[in-house]
């Protein structure tokens, strides 16, 4: 499943998620996975995967660009730092903001991406 | 015979430009055309020391070198060194301050990461001098 498509099911089921930035949402997701730890990211986070966090600074960015990570989730309505949403423009990182807690997006997530 | 040769600077105390050394080098790895897991795990190690120089040492600088071997990543500083390597090598271990951890960092996973993303780490320090690390991600 992509990006655009992943969306398309929040619409539709009720959860609409809020787009921070559409880098390329054409982009396959691989899996779900969930840390707040950076450092716990860049050594465990799948490539491809939809990272769900809170963490929406600058260097969750630079996480995801290196980590090869195709979305980034920030659950709990948690605050995005305006940098943060302009480096994401430069470097075409996905974004997405949703207000459910991490676990619920998560599942939800997982959910859509085994069906 | 080395391919390549790039070398960059990172800027200490500075956490909004971390990750600019390893991303420029993902993008001349992406345009080389390096297979994906190779460019990911340099990536990875670079951003890892990239962070560790600005954390811990104000800074430093990054030299990468391409063969038909292998890519070479040196990580260079004059901070404050490693007292004790073997601990620093520990997942968990971390002397990095409250400021560094409210960003998400800070969790003793640097070293271990380099290490579990290369295929080989030798790191140098001495207290009050400064720490080279140099890594490799083999080709094959």
């Amino acid at each position: 499943m992509n990006i655009k498509e992943l969306i398309e099911k929040f619409a539709s089921g009720g959860s609409p998620v809020e787009i921070i930035n559409e880098a390329d949402f054409s982009r396959e997701l691989s899996c779900v996975y969930c840390c707040d730890l950076l450092s716990v990211v860049m050594g465990k986070a799948p490539a491809d995967c939809a990272w769900v966090t809170v963490m929406g600074n600058l260097n969750s960015v630079a996480v995801s660009v290196l980590a090869d990570i195709s979305l980034i989730v920030i659950a709990e309505n948690s605050p995005i730092d305006q940098n943060a949403i302009d480096k994401a423009r430069e470097k075409e990182v996905n974004i997405i903001k949703t207000k459910l807690p991490i676990f619920d997006m998560a599942t939800k997530i997982d959910f859509w991406l085994k069906k | 015979m080395n391919i390549l040769e790039l070398k960059y600077t990172i800027p200490g105390d500075d956490f909004t430009r971390a990750g600019e050394a390893s991303s420029a080098i993902k993008r001349k790895l992406k345009q080389m055309g390096f297979p994906p897991d190779l460019i990911r795990n340099v990536s990875i190690a670079t951003y890892e020391g990239e962070i560790n120089s600005v954390i811990h040492a104000n800074g430093g600088s990054v030299s990468v070198s391409i063969d038909d071997e292998a890519v070479t990543i040196v990580i260079e500083d004059t901070g404050k060194g490693i007292p004790d390597i073997e601990k620093a090598m520990q997942e968990g271990f971390s002397t990095a301050p409250d400021s560094v951890r409210s960003l998400g960092f800070g969790a003793g996973m640097g070293l271990p990461n380099m290490k579990k993303y290369t295929d080989e780490i030798h790191v140098e320090s001495q207290v009050g001098k400064g720490t080279k690390v140099t890594m490799k991600c083999r080709m094959t």
